[in-house]
């Protein structure tokens, strides 16, 4: 056993870009589920995502054009949700199931030709000075913009949701829809945007795995990454911060775990590959014993004659 | 009353016609533990099942379901294989084993093939590839390649047939290169090209510059050509779309004469319970092009010794070797035998770390 040999720098850095992924689905699927819609399809618009980023930015040479392609492809997926929801009014769970199951063959249809591809790179942001400061540079101030795009997203929905009409209108919709449309809301519109956002932040997540994570393309890439920013948001309690740390833990243990591992500790490696979820899962739970709850109308059907 | 017993003998009659129908047709399954575009395990069991369509054409149906996980799903699975008269079956992950078993308890006419297990039934064969073959001439250009004497491991689960792939690489690599050390992680996956990745960079980070995987996807070959000056090696497909470099040679799973062979016999009749267990001289274990990133001495040596045991001459696992506390395995010239092998738990002295249990 050599502890010395896992450098406690790269091992921050690496799980910031392995935490990513998972909090950009989170809190896109945070919004959805603050408007009162549950949607299940996230593994199947982060796999879409991740095949449209990939496919553009090869195609096109530029990771940006890729990452926008790739928040367009999961957005436009979750239009088929949107349809089927809001439009059809069918089971919100049984639809995002759908979403996953036809995301995850659609993604391998059109990625048929990207197998072994090596996608552009994004290349590491490098501002000079504050970049070169002895462990704070590595950590904080080296890695792709997405990263940023990523925290900043965070910010920008607990901001959004607290302190604006908007947030505080997206609420409203989330914890009581009847009383949110004799208000005047229009809370099918609001669902549907709310969806799309979801679809989109969806979207980046997969393509952060196809273009920075890994970065190739594989049929079932996400493997499962979906499912458990999911999971997150209910032990996040729907907060946007506890999401981001949520997905910092479990991405920060996963990496850290490989790191013991392959440092040789003698812990059994059992209970270091179950380690992340049952951290992250404790850790939240303890947070949320201050009894937030889910928002009131989640998972329920509205219509406007009710 | 007549009119619903018309129905119903209609229906009888529609169910013998078709059942009539699917005789003609040998029906085969395939069970899959990852997609088939996974660029490996899969992709290669994959290519046998097209190889057994373009072989017999009109006279099979094959039919798979991709990305089963290993578990109670999986028989569900089977089940429904079976139910929609599937002939032979194959199931192609270790942890199909019991489900395996299970299923094939419930349909004695439906033949089963088991990959990488030790089970069988009347009905249940199984049948593996000597991939530790492989594992020696990757050991001996990985112990050749580093540079930093640090090789990494991907393993996916601590289960004999990985064990032996370490147990092998490691006698080889050591063989060349005696002060070559071994990084292993278990990714407890056989899939998830996100973390195979990071498995792949938490070994680079901790100075290794040769990376062997046991995992199906091609993750570990793009995060070391990320990384630059890292030696990887093709696993269970050649994964040539990262060769030259970093991918310096691969192992090749060839399912497709095995899977011709045995959907023969079903049609023939002929198919009885069996255990193959073929390597690199019958064909089943194959080891992709040694790339020129390779010194040409050290690709003669692996050549060499890639002839030498498809000529028979040479056991990977040959004595003197001793287990890792120490105690003593085989002696000088003795070669393991199959049952040792097929059931390996330990690490050959030398190799750090404990196999978890």
């Amino acid at each position: 056993m050599d502890l010395g040999e896992i450098n406690p720098v790269l091992l921050v850095a690496s799980l910031m870009v392995a935490a990513t992924p998972l909090l950009l689905a989170a809190i896109g699927e945070l919004v959805v589920e603050k408007a009162g819609v549950l949607n299940l399809g996230v593994e199947g618009m982060m796999i879409v995502g991740a095949i449209s980023g990939f496919a553009i930015s090869v195609e096109t040479g530029s990771p940006w054009l890729g990452f926008v392609a790739a928040a367009i492809g999961g957005a436009v997926l979750s239009l088929l949700f949107v349809l089927l929801t809001q439009v059809a009014l069918a089971n919100q769970v049984a639809s995002g199931l759908a979403l996953t199951l036809f995301g995850l063959g659609f993604s391998a249809l059109m990625g048929q030709s990207y197998v072994g591809v090596k996608p552009p790179s994004m290349g590491d942001i490098h501002i000079p000075v504050i970049s070169d400061i002895p462990v704070i540079g590595p950590i904080l101030f080296q890695h792709d913009p997405i990263l940023y795009v990523g925290i900043a997203l965070t910010a920008a929905v607990w901001a959004t949701l607290k302190y604006t009409r908007v947030g505080l209108i997206l609420r409203a919709v989330g914890e009581n829809h009847d009383a949110a449309h004799a208000l005047g809301y229009k809370v099918i519109k609001i669902r549907i945007m709310a969806i799309l956002f979801g679809g989109a932040c969806a979207g980046l997540g997969g393509a952060y795995i196809s273009l920075i994570r890994v970065p190739q393309w594989t049929e079932g890439m996400t493997a499962g990454v979906g499912w458990i920013a999911l999971a997150l948001v209910v032990f996040a309690s729907w907060k946007p911060w506890r999401a981001l740390l949520g997905a910092y833990l479990f991405g920060g243990i996963t990496v850290l775990q490989l790191n013991l591992q392959a440092a040789g500790v003698a812990i059994p490696v059992e209970y270091l590959a179950m380690s992340p979820y049952i951290i992250t899962i404790l850790v939240l739970v303890i947070l949320s014993a201050d009894k937030s709850s889910a928002p009131a109308s989640l998972g329920r059907t509205f219509h406007a004659s009710h | 009353m007549k009119f619903t017993t018309l129905l119903a003998s209609a229906a009888m009659a529609l169910g013998l016609a078709t059942g009539a129908m699917a005789e003609d047709k040998t029906k085969v399954g395939f069970v899959y533990v990852g997609p088939v575009g996974d660029g490996g395990w899969t992709y290669e069991h994959n290519k046998g099942r097209l190889a057994v369509e373009d072989h017999f054409g009109d006279k099979v149906e094959t039919v798979f379901v991709e990305s089963v996980p290993e578990g109670p799903d999986a028989e569900r699975v089977m089940t429904q294989m079976a139910l929609e008269g599937a002939d032979l079956i194959f199931t192609t992950s270790f942890g199909y084993m019991d489900p395996t078993i299970n299923v094939a308890k419930k349909f004695p006419n439906v033949k089963f093939e088991h990959a990488t297990g030790y089970k069988t039934a009347d009905n249940v064969s199984v049948y593996s590839a000597r991939f530790y073959e492989g594992r020696a001439v990757q050991g001996h250009i990985a112990g050749n390649m580093t540079k930093s004497n640090i090789i990494g491991y991907i393993g996916s689960y601590p289960i004999p047939e990985v064990i032996r792939g370490i147990n092998s690489a490691y006698i080889h690599a050591k063989k060349v290169n005696p002060d070559v050390e071994f990084k292993i992680v278990w990714a407890y996956t056989w899939f998830d090209p996100a973390k195979e990745a990071d498995a792949a960079t938490v070994l680079i980070e901790q100075g290794a510059d040769v990376i062997l995987q046991h995992t199906d996807s091609t993750a570990p070959q793009a995060a070391a050509q990320e990384a630059g000056n890292v030696v990887t090696f093709g696993q269970a497909s050649d994964m040539s779309e990262y060769a030259p470099f970093p991918r310096v040679s691969s192992i090749i799973d060839d399912w497709a004469p095995y899977y011709i062979a045995r959907t023969q016999a079903v049609m023939d009749g002929t198919w009885e319970s069996a255990n193959t267990w073929d390597g690199i001289r019958e064909g089943m274990v194959a080891i992709g092009e040694i790339s020129d990133a390779v010194p040409a001495d050290v690709k003669e040596e692996a050549l060499a010794l890639k002839a030498a045991m498809a000529a028979g001459e040479y056991h990977p696992f040959t004595g003197p070797l001793k287990r890792q506390d120490g105690s003593d395995w085989l002696a000088e010239g003795e070669v393991a035998d199959d049952g040792t092998l097929a059931g390996m738990n330990f690490y050959v002295e030398g190799l750090e770390g404990e196999i978890p249990q």
